[in-house]
């Protein structure tokens, strides 16, 4: 009753975003809401391995940047249409995810971060010394203006489904967004998920009571991974111009775990919260004072929320709610 | 590409290179590798005291390393400082990882931020009589920009390590890293040394940011391209090794340099990290380790 409540809310939303890029004239709302819903589906995905399982990734990075680089190198080889770039993205991080995940086999905690960090800057070194994708000075992706598919004319300024390429990025991603929500949901309800928590608070103890705890951490940096690749993949298409340092920057990682942890990481609402909040009074703050302010804003929050509220938005709601009674 | 003259100023260069990677990275090595605080605005800090450097120099026109070595007072009471609500807000609730990186995370922004909004973004520079010496020995050059750095970087450095290792408080510092219970057993409080000892680690701070100006130009997010270097180091030399963390800084100074002697500079990162990546992955303990558990 209550999952049947909760798809109908996933459905309606979907209709909603369409509904919004028919009637919405106005291009900002769109810029704005792309750049909020990134942020939350890199939190999601950042979640399931560093809130799920307690393995803290400092790489998100890595895996956006990749997925990013993968959609350019897809669109170099043959022109690939943007459903195949971001797929491409998504299967490249897939497999580096997988990789990551074997790390965890010997390293835990601080030496797992410190690993993962290790390998954004070598993911941003291989791509700038690889001058196929652009190097150091970028590339430029240049989408057409209509497109079409199986006859529907999807993109068009007359009688498309979508007027711009930016609207129908945000319904994508809107769609992203809303299929990695309900695939963390899943994870939290399934014995999946309560394998990967009992790993959490004592991997020994889980090893030892039959959790298949390599199995569990593999498929969880997997899934994580290739959430983040396909969300990388949306990058080059939507800003048409990517260069290394951005597309690999430090910030996205530290976001990805900020948003989280100002949620809350217990549950996918929590991640869902932090980016709505905190993009939201980015977004705010890049208008009306300046695009540096943001880092001050995710700095600030960050240490408040783990001196004060140490278990996240949803930790001091839930806080709040107990001592009213 | 390949000549004698070229191997013997990329081998001077990483020597003196190494050097300064041993200033920025031996505050961490007490930090993180002694007390297990992930301090990862180390570098921030760096840059905080490279910029403090700046002022002093761009507007009385004082040496930067003397700044350097002024503030380091000022820098250990900071450090104490943060150390305390450290202690107050994780170390005491025992819940120290996540959180605790999360803290020295929001730390960097917030320094990195100041910055930029009190100095902008430009890159600035020091001025100093000696910056734009150099000594020349047959084919190989020694600029003294470098020189200087690593002179004072040497110094500091073995001065921590036989600190560490000759003084009483040095070895208490060690002793807190070995067994923490055992010092409470001895009625002594720990988190008493811990704050001194974090307090040093952000000292060497304010001095490595006056060799840092000198080495090159800073702008206030340059400390981030550092962050993995330090911490490679620290890793590499293995924890709370102040021996190990000098070698290691050695290592990865002459790799670099030759990296990007012989290959361009935009090879150098990937092969110090890629050899990080393959330590922790192989020899987690580092070159000099202590006995410790990377699984913990």
């Amino acid at each position: 009753m209550k999952s049947n409540r909760f798809y109908l809310i996933m459905l309606g939303l979907v209709i909603l975003s369409y509904l919004a890029t028919a009637f919405i004239d106005n291009q900002y709302p769109f810029y704005a809401g792309f750049a909020i819903l990134q942020l939350m589906v890199m939190a999601l995905a950042w979640n399931i391995l560093g809130g799920y399982a307690g393995y803290v990734n400092f790489g998100s990075a890595a895996f956006f940047g990749l997925g990013a680089y993968g959609a350019i190198v897809s669109y170099q080889l043959f022109a690939a249409p943007l459903i195949i770039q971001i797929l491409v993205g998504g299967c490249v991080c897939a497999l580096l995810g997988l990789a990551t995940g074997y790390l965890t086999l010997r390293l835990r905690g601080v030496y797992f971060a410190i690993a993962t960090l290790a390998l954004l800057v070598v993911a941003e070194t291989l791509i700038h010394n690889w001058d196929y994708v652009g190097g150091a000075a970028g590339a430029y992706i240049l989408p057409s203006r209509t497109l079409e598919f199986l006859g529907v004319l999807i993109v068009g300024k007359e009688g498309g489904l979508f007027s711009n390429n930016k609207e129908l990025l945000f319904f994508l991603l809107c769609n992203l967004a809303l299929l990695t929500i309900i695939i963390c949901r899943i994870i939290e309800n399934s014995k999946y998920g309560r394998g990967l928590a009992a790993l959490r608070d004592n991997e020994e103890a889980a090893e030892s009571m039959g959790v298949p705890t390599l199995k569990l951490k593999l498929i969880a940096t997997v899934i994580s991974a290739s959430i983040m690749g396909i969300n990388g993949g949306f990058f080059p298409y939507f800003m048409t111009f990517i260069e290394p340092t951005s597309a690999f920057s430090l910030d996205i990682s530290v976001n990805a775990l900020a948003m989280s942890l100002i949620g809350g990481t217990a549950t996918w609402l929590g991640p869902v919260l932090g980016a709505i909040i905190l993009g939201t009074l980015q977004q705010i703050a890049t208008v009306t004072i300046s695009s540096e302010i943001n880092l001050l804003i995710v700095g600030l929050f960050l240490v408040g929320f783990v001196i004060f509220a140490p278990d996240g938005f949803l930790g001091l709601i839930k806080k709040l709610g107990k001592r009213g009674d | 590409m390949f000549s004698f003259e070229l191997l013997s100023n990329a081998i001077v260069i990483g020597i003196l290179l190494g050097g300064f990677y041993a200033a920025l990275s031996i505050g961490l090595s007490l930090s993180f590798g002694l007390l297990d605080i992930v301090n990862i605005a180390h570098p921030a800090f760096i840059i905080l005291g490279a910029f403090i450097c700046f002022i002093f120099n761009s507007s009385y026109g004082l040496d930067p390393i003397l700044v350097g070595i002024i503030f380091a007072p000022a820098f250990f009471l900071l450090g104490t400082l943060i150390y305390r609500v450290y202690y107050e807000s994780f170390e005491k609730t025992g819940a120290t990882a996540l959180r605790g990186l999360a803290f020295f995370f929001g730390v960097m922004f917030i320094i990195e931020v100041l910055l930029i909004i009190y100095f902008g973004v430009d890159y600035q520079g020091v001025q100093a009589e000696y910056i734009d010496y150099k000594l020349t020995f047959g084919v190989v050059d020694i600029p003294f920009r470098m020189f200087v750095p690593f002179v004072v970087a040497m110094i500091m450095t073995l001065g921590l390590q036989y600190f560490s290792s000759k003084t009483f408080f040095g070895r208490a510092m060690q002793a807190v890293a070995q067994d923490t219970l055992a010092l409470r057993l001895m009625a002594i409080d720990p988190s008493k040394i811990k704050r001194i000892a974090f307090g040093l680690s952000l000292a060497t701070c304010s001095v490595a940011g006056a060799l840092f100006v000198i080495v090159m130009p800073i702008e206030p997010s340059i400390g981030r391209l550092y962050i993995g270097q330090v911490f490679a180091i620290v890793v590499l030399g293995g924890l709370g090794s102040q021996s190990g963390t000098l070698i290691a800084a050695m290592l990865l100074g002459m790799v670099e340099s030759l990296i990007s002697t012989f290959f361009g500079p935009s090879w150098a990162p990937a092969v110090a990290f890629s050899a990080l990546i393959l330590v922790l992955a192989i020899k987690p303990t580092g070159i000099l380790g202590r006995v410790g558990d990377t699984r913990g």
